[in-house]
C-alpha cells in the first residue's frame, strides 16, 4: 500500500539508531535550576517571586502576560536564589528565576486534579493555560490558543503529531512506546475541548513498534493511527495536514482555516497531566545524541536544567563539541555554549565535534532547481533569496516568502551551499516590520 | 522608381505633420525651473534628500514643495545653484562626513562564534546579536558598502568598513544600512576620531578588543574641552576637534586617530590631505 505524505521534502540520515531503542532515563536533579521568563511565543511571562523566598514544585514564578503567554513554574522545590538575565536559546540573556534545589522536591499545596468529563471546555482550557501547556514539538506556541478557534472557523478534525521526522531525536518516539496512555487522554480531553469527532494521530513508518503500540491502545477509544511514509518535513503543521486530509492550508492561513488543530503527542500528553492530575508543565523528555556524546540518552529532564547537567547525565563528551544544537539538525538552534537550560520548547541536544559537521563555504549558484524541487511550501527559494540579497523586499513578498516554513530543506540540498533559510527569513523579518508599520 | 520615393516621401511628410502638430496639442507644461535643477544636480539618485531620485527631487523642489538645501551630497557648489536657479538665499549647513567608530576587525577583536551564513550585517545581527563579542564594533561584513552610492567605503581584508574622508559625500545611506549604529556624521575637517563604539566597562572591552575604548580618562585629562566621556566610551567634541589631535599619542588602547597619520590598518585609502577637499560626485 502506498503510505501518505505529501510533495516535495527529502531524505537526510536520519540517526536516529543511537537512541530509539534506548528507554526513557531519569536526568538527575541539579543543585541549581535556571527557569527562563521567556519559553514559549508569545509575550514573557513577568517575575512573581522574591530573591529568597522558598518555591514548592510546581509553584508559579511568572505570570502571563496577556492572552498569547503562559505561566512559568518551579520545577522542583527550592528557594530563589536570583532573579537575573541568564543565557538564552536565542544568544541573548534574558530574565530568568534562578532556584536552588533543596532535594525535597516537595510538590507546592493546592494542585488538585479533576475529572476532565464534569468539567467545562473553558475550564478545561483555562486548566492547560494555567499548567503552562505549549506546543512541545518544538515551536512551543501556547497551547490554548490554539485551542480558542474563532467562532467562524469550525474544526472538525484533531491531529495528533507523532511524526518525529528531524534527524536524531527519538523522544515523541519513545514517549509514544512507553507512555500511550497519557497521551491517549489527553487526545479524549483535547477532543472535548474542541468537540471533535475526528481524531488523527500521524506516525512515520519508520517506527513500526510506535505505530502498533498506538494502535492498539487507539483503536477502542475511536481515534484512528496512520501510517505515514518516511519524508523530511512530514511533521511540519501544513504538510501533516495535507497528507492526513487531503486539505491544503492557504497561503497565509493556519490549520483552522480546513477545520484542523494540530498538537504534538508530548503536548497531547502535557495536557492529561494539566488538566486530570493538575499538574503544571515542569519536565519534558528530549534527546541528548550526535557523535560527540559519550552515550546517547533519551532524558526527562526538568526545566531549567543546565545542558551541562544533561551532558554529564548522558557520560560527558568524547571530543570538545564545537557544535552545539537545541532541537533537530534542520530547525534547530545552534547555541553559543552549553550554558543555556533546558526550556520547554527542548526536544534535543545535539554535540558534534571537529570535523563532525559539514563546514562548506558558500558558492554561486547553478540555477540546478533542487531548492524549488524539495520546497514543501512550492516556493521559489532561489528566487526569494536573491531578492533579499538585494533588500527588495516587496518583491520577495510577491514570490510568497511568507509562506517560508522555514524547515531548511533548499539549504540542506543546495550544492552551492547557499544561506537560503537565512536570507528568506531576513525577507520575512522585513516583511513584517513593514507591515506592522503601515 | 519616382513613383516610389513620392509615395514614401510624402507618407514621411504628412506623418511628420501629424507629429508636430501633436507635439503642440498635447505638450506637458514643465515647469524650466524644474529641468535647470536637474542639470544642477550631481544625478546619482543617491536618496540622501529622502525623495526617489534627482528628478524626483528637483521637481519638488520646483513646486515648492522641498527645501532648497537638502542635497548634502552636492555640497555647497550645488546649494549655490540651487539658490541661483530659485532665487532664494543659500545658507549652506556644515559639510559632514560618515565615520566607522571601530578598528576591531577579526585580529584585534574576538568572535562570538563562528559566522558562515549571509554576507550582510543585518543578517548576521539576528543571530545572537552579531558574530562578535564586542555589542558595538563592526561587524565586516559590508552592508554599507554595498548601501555606498559613491563607493566612498570599502571593507579591508581582516573585515573592517573604512570610509573615506574625500569621496564621502555625507549622504547619510551607511548610517541607516548598519544594524550596530557604529557609524556617525562628523564635521568634514575634523579628522581626529574616537574609533570605539563599546559602552562597556574597561575591564569588558581589554577582554574583546585590542583597541577599544577603556574609559581610562587620559584624552580627558590632557584636553579637557575635547574630549567627553559618556557611558565609558570617550567621544570627541567636534568643535574642538583642533585640540584634539594633543591626545592621540597618549591613548594606551590608541583607540583615537588622527586621520592624517593614515586610515585604519588594512585601507587602502591615501590619508587625506588637510583642509580636506571634498571630492564632487560624478
Amino acid at each position: 500500500m502506498k503510505l501518505k505524505t505529501f510533495p516535495g521534502g527529502l531524505h537526510p540520515p536520519d540517526n536516529k539508531r543511537w537512541t530509539a531503542h534506548l528507554p526513557i532515563l531519569e536526568c538527575p536533579l541539579p543543585d541549581e535550576l535556571v527557569i527562563l521568563l521567556s519559553q514559549h511565543i508569545g509575550a514573557p511571562a513577568e517575575a512573581c517571586v522574591q530573591v529568597g523566598e522558598r518555591v514548592g514544585k510546581g509553584q508559579v514564578v511568572g505570570t502571563a502576560k496577556g492572552f498569547v503567554s503562559v505561566p512559568v513554574h518551579a520545577s522542583t522545590s527550592g528557594e530563589v536564589v536570583a532573579i537575573e538575565p541568564r543565557p538564552h536559546p536565542s544568544g541573548r540573556r534574558l530574565p530568568a528565576v534562578v532556584i536552588r534545589a533543596d532535594g525535597a522536591d516537595a510538590w507546592v499545596d493546592g494542585l488538585q486534579g479533576a475529572d476532565p468529563m464534569v468539567l467545562s471546555p473553558d475550564q478545561i482550557r483555562d486548566r492547560i493555560r494555567a499548567a503552562g501547556v505549549v506546543g512541545l514539538g518544538g515551536a512551543t506556541f501556547p497551547t490554548h490558543v490554539k485551542l480558542t478557534p474563532p467562532a467562524d472557523k469550525p474544526i472538525d478534525t484533531l491531529v495528533i503529531n507523532g511524526v518525529e521526522c528531524e534527524p536524531y531525536l527519538t523522544a515523541d518516539h519513545r514517549l509514544m512506546l512507553e507512555e500511550p496512555d497519557r497521551i491517549v487522554d489527553g487526545c479524549v480531553i483535547l477532543k472535548r475541548v474542541l468537540g471533535v469527532d475526528r481524531i488523527l494521530v500521524g506516525i512515520e513508518n519508520n517506527k513500526p513498534d510506535a505505530i502498533a503500540v498506538m494502535a492498539a491502545i487507539c483503536s477502542p477509544a475511536g481515534i484512528e493511527v496512520v501510517p505515514l511514509a518516511v519524508k523530511y518535513p512530514q511533521g511540519a503543521e501544513k504538510q501533516l495536514i495535507l497528507a492526513l486530509t487531503g486539505r491544503e492550508v492557504p497561503s497565509g492561513g493556519l490549520p483552522m482555516d480546513v477545520g484542523v488543530v494540530v498538537q504534538n503527542v508530548a503536548t497531547a500528553a502535557a495536557v492529561s497531566d494539566a488538566v486530570r492530575l493538575g499538574r503544571p508543565l515542569l519536565e519534558r523528555i528530549a534527546t541528548v545524541s550526535g557523535p560527540a556524546v559519550a552515550e546517547p540518552r533519551n532524558l526527562r529532564v526538568r526545566i531549567g536544567t543546565p545542558l551541562t547537567h544533561l551532558v554529564s547525565s548522558c557520560g560527558g563528551v568524547q571530543v570538545e563539541p564545537e557544535k552545539i544544537i537545541l532541537g533537530g539538525p534542520m530547525m534547530g538552534a545552534a547555541q553559543l555554549s552549553l550554558d543555556v537550560p533546558v526550556t520547554r520548547g527542548t526536544s534535543g541536544l545535539l554535540l558534534f565535534g571537529p570535523g563532525q559537521f559539514a563546514l562548506v563555504p558558500e558558492g554561486p549558484c547553478i540555477r540546478c532547481g533542487r531548492c524549488v524541487r524539495v520546497c514543501p511550501a512550492h516556493i521559489l527559494p532561489t528566487t526569494i533569496a536573491g531578492y533579499a540579497r538585494l533588500n527588495l523586499f516587496d518583491q520577495a513578498a510577491e514570490f510568497d516568502a511568507m509562506d517560508c516554513i522555514e524547515c531548511g530543506c533548499c539549504t540542506y540540498t543546495c550544492p552551492a551551499a547557499i544561506p537560503l533559510v537565512q536570507a528568506i527569513r531576513q525577507a520575512k523579518g522585513a516583511i513584517l516590520a513593514k507591515r506592522r508599520k503601515v | 522608381m519616382w513613383a516610389s520615393i513620392i509615395s514614401l516621401g510624402g507618407i514621411g511628410l504628412l506623418a511628420a505633420l501629424a507629429l508636430g502638430l501633436a507635439a503642440k496639442k498635447f505638450a506637458v507644461e514643465t515647469d524650466p525651473r524644474e529641468l535647470a535643477l536637474l542639470e544642477a544636480l550631481s544625478g546619482a539618485n543617491c536618496g540622501a534628500c529622502g525623495y526617489p531620485g534627482c528628478a524626483a527631487y528637483a521637481k519638488a523642489v520646483a513646486s515648492g514643495e522641498a527645501a532648497a538645501t537638502l542635497c548634502t551630497p552636492g555640497g555647497a557648489a550645488t546649494l549655490a545653484r540651487i539658490a541661483h536657479i530659485m532665487g532664494v538665499e543659500a545658507v549652506a549647513a556644515d559639510p559632514q562626513v560618515a565615520v566607522v567608530l571601530c578598528q576591531g576587525d577579526t585580529r584585534k577583536a574576538t568572535a562570538k562564534y563562528r559566522y558562515l551564513g549571509l554576507a550582510d550585517c543585518n543578517a548576521a545581527q539576528k543571530i545572537a546579536d552579531g558574530p562578535k563579542q564586542c555589542p558595538g564594533g563592526c561587524l565586516g561584513l559590508g552592508s554599507c558598502v554595498r548601501a555606498c552610492p559613491f563607493g566612498a567605503i570599502e571593507l579591508t581584508a581582516a573585515g573592517l568598513a573604512v570610509i573615506s574622508r574625500e569621496k564621502c559625500t555625507g549622504c547619510r545611506m551607511c548610517v541607516s544600512a548598519c544594524p550596530r549604529q557604529v557609524i556617525h556624521m562628523t564635521p568634514l575637517d575634523a579628522t581626529v576620531h574616537v574609533l570605539c563604539n563599546s559602552h562597556d566597562k574597561g575591564a569588558v572591552v581589554r577582554k574583546y578588543c585590542q583597541v577599544g575604548c577603556i574609559a581610562c580618562q587620559i584624552c580627558h585629562k590632557t584636553v579637557p574641552e575635547a574630549y567627553l566621556i559618556q557611558n565609558f566610551l570617550a567621544h570627541v567634541v567636534y568643535p574642538h576637534h583642533v585640540q584634539a589631535g594633543e591626545a592621540v599619542v597618549k591613548c594606551p588602547t590608541k583607540c583615537i586617530r588622527d586621520f592624517v597619520d593614515g586610515y585604519p590598518e588594512g585601507s587602502t585609502f591615501a590619508p587625506p590631505t588637510v583642509p580636506i577637499n571634498r571630492g564632487q560626485a560624478a
